[in-house]
């Protein structure tokens, strides 16, 4: 069988960040598998411009910020399967080695002994019926993304007459490149009283073309029975329930979904990662390391990202930490168990005490990524990730060693579309007594700012 | 001239079919969809059930119990998968149990095996996600689960081969009498034949309303369903119904062959026969009834959810035979559920009344096996590797959800009736029938179907004529 010290699954940007972090920390033995016919993910489809700001201090498109990558692997020298697809990973249990099994036409069924697995499978787009929007299931719906990949890699309009549900980012750069291609977008509904979406993309996507965004609004019937003829757009109440009395018949062929994304976490779940319900990824420690030990997670399999820069740095610190890993193993002789391990435990799973501190998402918070921090493993300033509940105005990200708090952050504006970071310093581990949990939470005012925020945008 | 035109080729079309092509008889089943099962077949619980639901001494009741028996067989045969993984109606209230015993009563009448009553330990320790409150149940280990499509589209391939001739998007618009025989015109022209077999579904009243002077009333009776993703296909072994109403069998909870949960469906009588959508009402009745008799079905796993039409009759009773007044004219009418249950037997009976008829002779080159294309993810390593090292393209993953391969996708457009749309290829294969819903791989499947059909992405439809999935280039319209 062949091994390798670092099988990262998916050759996306976050798989192509670790990698490279990885092998710049000095590791050889690298393979990424990666299901389609080119490195970059779904960067390849994202032919619009706004990417890197953060990492290159330029702007750059989808497939230009990925070829960055892309020629840095190659010039690394790191190995990567095209047309690759990771089908199972089986935990290793008696050695820190697990076994990954890969299909492709060339090579066929494979299995690759992995000392270090970097899960960077991103995430997939929430489908129609997961909405259970009722009516008929003609031609014409399509997931945002699809329609993405439709025009952008293959140059077909898969609609004229657009409405799109949902105020994600994709839907809205969709509205955007659907209307510069030739189609009519008619309107952009949002079940919740705020977008999904970044800021700056509601912007330069809908405001600057003249598509209006309907707040609170939602599909409550899909008309046509072989191809869509129009959808009925309802008005919702605060629970999110259509109004009676609000329909509004809009005729259109094509309806468009950019209603969530989830993280493709099928083959972790397979293997016995522990998920988080928040997020839909797998808990990790400060390490970005799941509760199986030698197994790392980054990029939008971890968690739902807004910008790729942000997956770029997430996945560099896992390739690092996986790095470390493989390193300490060597330390030893094969087939020790890693040292912060319990060796009686037969699956390896560590205790809630050698995962570390957990850190909760409390009022206003809906998750934390890391789920865990080991003060002793984390470096002198590690960053916390994490996303809202609602929109709130001049609020503060508060952060607690149990009862104490020990850290405020003030922030004018925030919202669950945008996310969140906050860095913990180590040194605040060593001025506070070692606490239980770790509690993120927003101090919020009861302010109208926040309901003018939601109502006007 | 035909010797008979079978009008539908869904499941009762294609099992009477696959029935008569034992016999030499030149018969060809004409559907106006553009594939087989894209009727009522296609949208249903995919129950193969027990049979002691219909009343004593009802054909229902005499035919569902013989196709329940004749499934294991034929599944064999035409290697589509059926599992026999037993039924529960639970009873949530001490003061119905005596309705289980009724319901056993009537099983043992209608010739079903095995049936017993479980007290409230037995059942909880069968199903532990079965509700606090159920009390009781009745078992049937007869009862089965069934992939629609593929049953549908064995015996449909089956027929084919063994020599009836299938004509799709072929709608009859109107049945003359002749005298020797019927006239069906369709829309694609006249067929003569000696004999009907008229399996039309919610539409099997209208044209035995045109040959006979009995009217027949067929009432659509629209069921909704959530389908749950596979990660929740385990959470019931067995098919677990609640005690049956007057408005059917209640709203079912149960795992399906392919490892996904099912439930539903509504009972709804509409005016349309083509109301085929789904509600909201309709879907949180689905949700809120399968939550009491099991709990924990998370519903936010909810993958698609659709809406079919069960035909009806007044009489409650399904229609198989010649009307008086109209001779060579077989009705295969108000076939609802358990229609898929009862098609082999309904397929048996009708071939048999042909036979006698038209005094038909066996064919001697009657193959009564059917292989199906491998199913590349659900072999041995060494198997899939020898299949991949053939054919590559078995190892081009195009469908990661269902884990579904270019090679098999081929296959299923090359067989025999063989898929013409992104729809028939995802009930063949299952490509894009997972959690993304083709999100991913529909591109890439209009790709193969273009490149295999020889025609252009934008005739490629979703489940055909009307149905395109494309609209255009871009800035065609600038």
């Amino acid at each position: 069988m062949q091994t390798y010290d670092i099988v990262i699954i998916g050759g996306g940007p976050a798989g192509l960040a670790a990698a490279i972090a990885a092998k710049e920390s000095g590791i050889d033995r690298i393979l990424i598998l990666e299901r389609s016919e080119r490195a970059g993910g779904i960067l390849n489809q994202c032919i619009h411009n706004g990417f890197g700001l953060h990492t290159f201090h330029e702007e750059l498109t989808g497939p230009e910020y990925a070829d960055r990558f892309i020629r840095q692997a190659e010039s690394l020298g790191i190995e990567c399967r095209l047309r690759t697809m990771a089908v199972d990973i089986a935990a290793g249990e008696a050695a820190p080695v697990h076994t990954v099994t890969a299909v492709s036409s060339t090579d066929g069924l494979v299995q690759i002994c992995a000392r270090s697995v970097i899960l960077a499978m991103g995430c997939r787009e929430r489908p129609r019926g997961a909405l259970n929007i009722p009516g008929f299931r003609p031609a014409g719906i399509f997931s945002a993304g699809t329609a993405q990949r439709l025009v952008n890699m293959d140059g077909y309009m898969p609609g004229r007459e657009v409405v799109i549900l949902g105020s994600g980012d994709i839907g809205l750069i969709m509205a955007r490149r659907m209307t510069l291609e030739g189609a009519k977008v008619h309107a952009v509904a949002e079940i919740m009283p705020y977008s999904g979406g970044l800021k700056r993309n509601i912007v330069q996507c809908l405001d600057d073309y003249g598509i209006p965004l309907l707040l609170s609004h939602t599909v409550t019937w899909i008309h046509g029975k072989d191809r869509v003829e129009g959808v009925t757009l309802s008005q919702v109440d605060e629970n999110r329930r259509p109004i009676p009395g609000t329909e509004q018949f809009y005729p259109c062929d094509t309806l468009l979904l950019s209603v969530g994304l989830i993280p493709e976490n099928e083959l972790s779940r397979g293997m016995g990662v522990t998920l988080s319900p928040a997020t839909s990824g797998p808990l990790v420690n400060e390490s970005l390391e799941t509760d199986i030990p030698g197994v790392f997670a980054c990029g939008n399999v971890l968690h739902v990202h807004d910008l790729v820069d942000y997956v770029s740095e997430e996945a560099s610190a896992a390739g690092r930490h996986a790095a470390d890993y493989v390193k300490h193993l060597g330390d030893k002789s094969a087939g020790t168990p890693f040292p912060m391990i319990s060796p009686a435990s037969k699956r390896r799973i560590p205790s809630s005490s050698e995962r570390g501190i957990p850190l909760t998402a409390e009022h206003g918070i809906r998750y934390t990524v890391p789920a865990f921090i080991r003060p002793e493993r984390m470096p002198s300033k590690l960053t916390i990730r994490f996303r809202v509940t609602d929109v709130y105005r001049n609020c503060r990200v508060c952060v607690c060693f149990d009862d104490i708090p020990v850290k405020k952050k003030a922030r004018r504006i925030v919202a669950p579309g945008e996310m969140e970071e906050i860095r913990l310093e180590r040194e605040l581990f060593e001025r506070h007594p070692v606490p239980k949990t770790i509690r993120f939470s927003l101090e919020t005012q009861n302010d109208e700012d926040t309901q003018d925020f939601k109502e006007g945008r | 001239m035909y010797d008979i035109v079978i009008i539908g080729a869904g499941v009762s079309g294609a099992a009477t079919a696959r029935e008569l092509s034992r016999f030499r008889a030149r018969i060809c089943v004409i559907e106006r969809g553009e594939d087989v099962c894209c009727g009522t077949s296609k949208a249903n619980s995919g129950i193969v059930h027990a049979g002691f639901d219909a009343p004593e001494g009802s054909l229902m009741a005499r035919l569902n119990v013989r196709g329940n028996q004749m499934m294991e067989v034929l599944s064999r045969e035409l290697d589509f998968p059926f599992r026999r993984n037993g039924a529960l109606v639970v009873c949530r209230d001490e003061q119905m149990l005596p309705a289980l015993e009724t319901l056993r009563q009537r099983g043992v009448q209608n010739g079903v095996t095995g049936l017993c009553i479980l007290n409230r330990e037995e059942v909880h320790s069968m199903e532990p996600a079965l509700a606090d409150d159920v009390c009781g149940a009745l078992f049937a280990p007869a009862s089965g689960i069934v992939c629609p499509f593929e049953l549908n589209i064995a015996m449909a391939e089956n027929a084919a081969v063994n020599g009836v001739e299938f004509h799709m998007n072929t709608e009859a618009e109107d049945i003359r009498r002749t005298e020797d025989g019927y006239e069906v015109l369709t829309n694609r022209g006249p067929l003569r034949t000696k004999c009907v077999v008229n399996a039309a579904g919610v539409y099997a009243d209208r044209f035995h309303n045109m040959v006979s002077e009995t009217p027949l009333h067929i009432t659509p009776r629209r069921g909704e369903y959530c389908l749950l993703d596979k990660t929740t296909g385990s959470l019931v072994s067995h098919t677990i119904f609640p005690l049956p109403d007057r408005d059917g069998k209640g709203i079912l909870v149960t795992p399906t062959v392919h490892g996904n949960l099912l439930t539903g469906p509504t009972a709804e009588d509409i005016p349309d026969k083509e109301g085929v959508c789904t509600t909201a009402e309709g879907l949180s009745r689905v949700m809120e009834r399968a939550a009491l008799h099991v709990k924990g079905i998370p519903f936010r796993e909810v993958i698609t959810s659709f809406a079919g039409l069960r035909a009806c009759e007044d009489g409650h009773d399904f229609v198989i035979g010649e009307p008086a007044d109209a001779p060579g004219f077989v009705d295969c009418a108000g076939i609802a559920s358990p229609g898929l249950s009862a098609s082999p037997a309904i397929g048996e009976m009708i071939s048999e009344l042909l036979r006698k008829r038209l005094n038909l002779e066996p064919n001697p080159e009657f193959i009564p096996y059917r292989k199906g294309s491998p199913r590349l993810s659900s072999l041995p390593f060494e198997e899939r590797n020898r299949l991949i090292r053939g054919n590559p393209a078995y190892g081009n993953i195009i469908c990661r959800c269902e884990e579904v391969s270019e090679g098999e996708i081929i296959d299923a457009i090359r067989r025999p009736l063989g898929a013409r749309s992104l729809d028939g290829v995802k009930r063949r294969v299952r490509a894009g029938m997972g959690r993304c819903q083709g999100g991913f791989c529909s591109p890439k499947v209009m790709e193969i179907l273009a490149r295999e059909l020889r025609t252009g992405m934008d005739e490629i439809t979703k489940a055909g004529p009307g149905s395109a999935v494309l609209k255009g280039r871009n800035m065609e319209w600038l």
